[in-house]
């Protein structure tokens, strides 16, 4: 990406939620927006990078969107336009960033974009596109979708917005806790996306997960509350064993596996930092429960020092919160990994009606049959899984395992 | 905005007793007015009452019963002014059937001169 392009990105999630918050209306926004870039194109690389870009592309934007306002001769929009007016009466080299950076703005926008009347499709793509600044091509190479159906997501999730009346406001108190979820849901969905790609050759869309992180860390700094620390603590766990979740030769590598030298320390840090902030709020949720697993991992020097113990008491206490059999699989995991062999394969049989289409079960029952020196069994369900797997770095690396089960046997 | 709230429910409730969900209904109205929000409103009777009718090449086909065989039924409606969907929301959930059946809010369209 040049140098341009990456000053937009970074921007323009902030540029357009002042928009929208001045003319309520996210296509004038974005409009106002994409013409105050061109500008830009056509004057800096003529009369150099302004000191301060962010300042710059707010002032430009406004002016853009007055025109665009003046354009329409709509009563309502004297209103608007004074205020936007008001707004304008600095200079951007001397702007300082809270004179334009107005973060309840993005909160506003981000609740719009998240708002459970749109599908979570539409809450995820329209959430990269305004406030993450990704283009549409982007995004479509994102989610392997065409750019026709990430465009025409985009634009029925911005109809429905207008049409169903969805506001542009941060919900008060008592609608914030119905509504906060499904923000955190398509941050995590976002982030996810980034490192379990379903079809496709890249395991790992880093751009997904910076965007991610980056929209995490500005709901921490708005709202602060026990689920969201715990969800940016959550993906900082996981974000820092990114370098060692695959290498030059093995595109794969399970967490058993890694070289946990090439953890990242600092994001570690920053992310029990979080994990103490949502303890504090001495408030149980499903984010912070994961983000602890995560953190008995980040903590434990080896795979055989981990604290398998108090990860399967998490795991129960996560079971209260959102029963679920991929969440009775990971405990029975942790059972096997802490010792309990053979109670871990009966509780896994068990699961078998629920989960028999799920890949990673079968990767599992595998793994538990070599252990308890079961190698044809071991063999037939890693065979289902690698018939289950929709990526081909998973099969591959499925393909491998059962090839040393029998070299092994 | 105004936004058209429709009210789908089971008609046999067993669990429901009808005079405590009556008097829940005319707290709800008397709440609904005060905020200046209600604009109409009324109960439907039940669906067996229902009779469809369309044009087909010019004729009227009438048929017994309503539009869509479905567990929960149209039962009523209020229609309401709001400032956005978050608060019609917000006054859907309060509808006395919402904690058995489906409030389903609609915004009023509006035809550009």
């Amino acid at each position: 990406m040049d140098r341009l392009a990456r000053i937009f990105r970074a921007e323009s999630g902030q540029v357009l939620a002042s928009l929208v918050y001045f003319s309520r209306d996210l296509q004038l926004a974005e409009d106002a927006l994409q013409d105050a870039c061109e500008q830009a194109s056509n004057k800096w690389p003529v009369q150099g990078i302004p000191v301060n870009t962010s300042a710059w592309l707010h002032l430009v934007a406004k002016r853009k969107l007055i025109d665009k306002l003046r354009q329409q001769h709509s009563q309502q929009n004297q209103y608007k336009l004074q205020l936007i007016e008001d707004s304008l009466y600095m200079q951007p080299d001397t702007m300082a960033e809270t004179d334009y950076d107005v973060p309840d703005e993005r909160l506003r926008l981000i609740f719009t974009c998240c708002h459970p009347a749109l599908n979570e499709a539409a809450q995820v793509a329209l959430t990269l596109r305004t406030l993450c600044g990704l283009d549409v091509r982007e995004i479509a190479r994102a989610y392997l979708t065409s750019e026709v159906a990430i465009g025409q997501r985009i634009t029925r999730a911005k109809k429905k917005i207008r049409d169903a009346g969805i506001s542009y406001e941060i919900p008060h108190s008592e609608q914030l806790k119905i509504r906060l979820p499904s923000v955190l849901k398509v941050i995590y969905l976002i982030y996810n996306e980034s490192y379990s790609a379903y079809e496709g050759q890249s395991l790992t869309r880093h751009d997904l997960a910076n965007e991610a992180i980056r929209l995490s860390l500005l709901m921490v700094k708005l709202i602060p509350n026990a689920e969201v620390f715990g969800l940016a603590a959550l993906m900082l766990f996981h974000d820092a064993r990114r370098s060692s979740r695959s290498s030059v030769d093995e595109p794969y590598i399970p967490l058993e596996l890694q070289n946990r030298a090439l953890w990242d320390q600092e994001l570690i840090e920053q992310a029990n930092h979080f994990m103490q902030l949502a303890l504090q709020c001495k408030q149980r949720g499903p984010y912070q429960i994961q983000a602890a697993i995560s953190a008995l991992h980040a903590k434990a020097t080896s795979w055989e020092a981990t604290d398998w113990r108090q990860i399967q008491l998490l795991y129960m206490s996560l079971l209260q919160l959102l029963p679920s059999p991929v969440i009775e699989l990971n405990l029975a995991i942790a059972k096997a990994n802490g010792g309990q062999l053979k109670q871990a394969y009966t509780d896994v049989l068990a699961l078998n009606d629920e989960l028999h289409l799920y890949q990673p079960y079968h990767a599992a029952c595998g793994e538990l049959e070599s252990r308890l020196q079961l190698p044809e069994k071991a063999y037939c369900s890693i065979t289902k899984a690698i018939n289950l797997s929709k990526n081909s770095i998973e099969r591959d690396f499925l393909i491998t395992k059962r090839r040393l089960l029998i070299e092994k046997g | 905005m105004q936004f058209l709230a429709l009210i789908y429910a089971g008609e046999d409730q067993d669990d429901v007793d009808v005079e405590t969900l009556i008097g829940q209904y005319q707290v709800f109205e008397g709440q609904l007015e005060a905020a200046g929000i209600m604009l109409g409103g009324n109960a439907l009777e039940a669906v067996s009452t229902a009779t469809s009718v369309r044009v087909r090449n010019g004729q009227s086909e009438l048929t017994d019963g309503p539009f869509a065989e479905t567990k929960e039924q149209l039962g009523g409606y209020y229609l309401m002014e709001c400032k956005d969907l978050d608060e019609a929301l917000e006054w859907a959930a309060k509808i006395p059937s919402a904690r058995y059946g489906t409030i389903e809010v609609r915004p009023v369209m509006v035809f550009e001169q």
